[in-house]
């Protein structure tokens, strides 16, 4: 019984105390290069940026200086003293319950239709093809309809956010459960696991990491399309943020909106990414 | 072929076909075999003689297209966990620990927790992997993964093994040592054994009886009998000239099947 697990990175438990100190320090130094080439790139790119606005003297374009002169006051206030002084956490707040409110209902709706798309081969033949021709329809095309179904409001955000993140979850759900090596149902049946156990037991965890990229995918789209859905006529959140400065010819106001919801996807995205390792420690390729 | 009290086994004319596009093709002749309790049985022959086809119907994953195949005189009709499949590429579950593989089979049928850890412990006692219970098969050797799949069909009460060229995949040092543990395994455990494998060498090393099987329709065409005492010498005369009769079997078929 002496055969070693040599795909383990870590799997001779009696190395010395020394090689893992040195091993944590390789680590640190590892994170510490990727934190410098990562935040490196975009100070390059506002330096070009600064740069240009100077050499052409564009009034079109405000100065990196300018945007963040506005984004203080839109963070703080103070500086301008308008409508969006000091207004940055109500705008996010209900950007926030727009993007997770049709994310959430986009996976509630998602997974458990993708879990019985994938097993049920009549239910696809049923529902396939009118996802097919749905899913090419740009979201921005359902602005009209989804105004007449629901009204100026929030409520439309939110379809529109539905509507772009459902896709992605329902097609990676169900092809997660379509790549399940047919050897595990084999296993389970003859281990005495069937009917509603089976999709407890193997069917969603099997086909999880597919479920989370999905996921993962369509969090991104609904950030995306917060400025979509936030064009039907609301007063708050980020994306009205930018049309408000689109209308009212104000470009830092828009670059400082775009740059919250930048931060706002990036920062619930590494979130996601955490979560994800965690329930997904089991599986080599799926980690990050 | 007898079918006495004593027999677990007890296949019965089945034959399977498969349809290939407007064609169909013969996978299995007409099969009649017996296999008493407690036998270690090798299968071989050459890709495409069924003798995969023939262990997955009596696993019940296919249904034969004519015969049945009898367990203690009940007819098989589907998976049941008086069965247990050891499958080439493991097919063991990533998410689960190899603790929580093991203890699959049993938790299905809702046993007390007691039971359940106890049946689980003495499993992966038996398969030597006390140290390693804990970990995800994606950090397991292909070694130590094949003596999870084992441990998952045993520990699940499974009374007759049947395993796909189980050691295909292993290097051959790996393959020896497994091999030496599935026949202590056995010997222990008494459960009949029915073992898949292209190794003739394999076959006169593990089993009481080899089944050479043939091709275009797939049939058993012999069956020999290995009396030699066990822990075998692969070296000895005895030995050497049973394994000479059986490659001389299989050859003699894929001169055929060529011509």
């Amino acid at each position: 019984m002496s055969d070693h697990a040599t795909t383990l990175p870590d799997g001779a438990e009696t190395s010395l105390p020394a090689t893992a100190t040195s091993r944590r320090k390789r680590q640190r130094l590892e994170t510490l290069r990727a934190i410098v080439l990562g935040a490196g790139f975009p100070i390059l790119l506002i330096l070009v940026w600064d740069r240009a606005v100077a050499m052409t003297g564009t009034r079109l374009i405000p100065s990196p200086y300018q945007v963040a002169v506005m984004m203080y006051d839109f963070t703080f206030g103070g500086i301008y003293d308008d409508a969006f002084s000091g207004t940055i956490l109500i705008h996010i707040w209900k950007s926030m319950q727009r993007v997770y409110g049709g994310f959430l209902l986009a996976a509630l709706i998602g997974v458990p239709l993708g879990l019985l798309l994938g097993r049920i081969k009549l239910l696809r033949q049923l529902l396939d093809p009118t996802i097919s021709l749905l899913r090419p329809i740009p979201v921005t095309a359902w602005l009209p309809l989804s105004m007449i179904f629901f009204g100026l409001g929030p409520n439309a955000a939110i379809f529109l956010v539905f509507l772009g993140a459902f896709y992605p979850i329902l097609l990676n759900t169900m092809f997660g459960v379509r790549s399940i090596d047919p050897k595990l149902f084999e296993a389970a049946s003859m281990l005495g696991c069937s009917g509603a156990n089976m999709f407890r037991q193997i069917v969603l965890p099997a086909s999880l990491p597919a479920i989370v990229s999905g996921l993962r995918i369509a969090h991104g789209f609904a950030w995306i399309l917060i400025v979509v859905g936030e064009m039907t006529g609301v007063p708050t959140g980020l994306g009205s943020v930018v049309m408000d400065g689109r209308t009212l010819s104000r470009t830092d106001l828009v670059i400082t909106g775009m740059i919250v919801i930048g931060a706002c996807g990036f920062v619930t995205d590494r979130i996601i990414v955490a979560v994800s390792n965690r329930l997904l420690s089991w599986s080599a390729q799926h980690r990050e | 072929m007898s079918n006495g009290h004593q027999d677990t086994l007890a296949i019965r004319g089945v034959t399977k076909r498969f349809a290939v596009g407007d064609d169909e093709v013969e996978a299995l002749a007409p099969i009649d075999l017996a296999i008493p309790k407690g036998e270690f049985v090798c299968m071989i022959g050459a890709s495409g003689c069924g003798k995969s086809t023939l262990l997955r119907i009596i696993a019940g994953f296919e249904e034969p297209t004519t015969g049945h195949v009898l367990i203690d005189g009940k007819a098989v009709t589907g998976p049941g966990s008086d069965r247990g499949m050891v499958f080439q590429d493991y097919a063991l579950f990533p998410w689960m620990t190899v603790r929580q593989n093991i203890s699959f089979g049993p938790r299905q049928r809702h046993l007390p927790r007691e039971e359940i850890d106890r049946t689980t412990d003495e499993y992966v006692r038996m398969v030597g992997l006390e140290r390693f219970a804990d970990r995800y098969p994606n950090q397991l050797s292909g070694g130590m993964k094949q003596r999870v799949a084992i441990a998952r069909v045993l520990a699940n009460n499974a009374n007759i093994l049947l395993m796909d060229e189980p050691f295909g995949a292993l290097d051959a040092l790996t393959r020896e040592q497994l091999q030496n543990e599935l026949l202590q395994i056995w010997k222990r455990t008494g459960v009949t054994t029915i073992f898949v494998t292209h190794s003739v060498e394999e076959a006169v090393l593990l089993a009481d009886r080899v089944l050479v099987m043939s091709a275009g329709p797939g049939r058993i065409d012999s069956d020999f009998r290995i009396d030699l005492a066990r822990p075998r010498d692969v070296s000895s005369p005895e030995f050497n000239t049973l394994r000479r009769d059986i490659a001389r079997r299989l050859t003699s078929h894929l001169v055929l099947a060529k011509a």
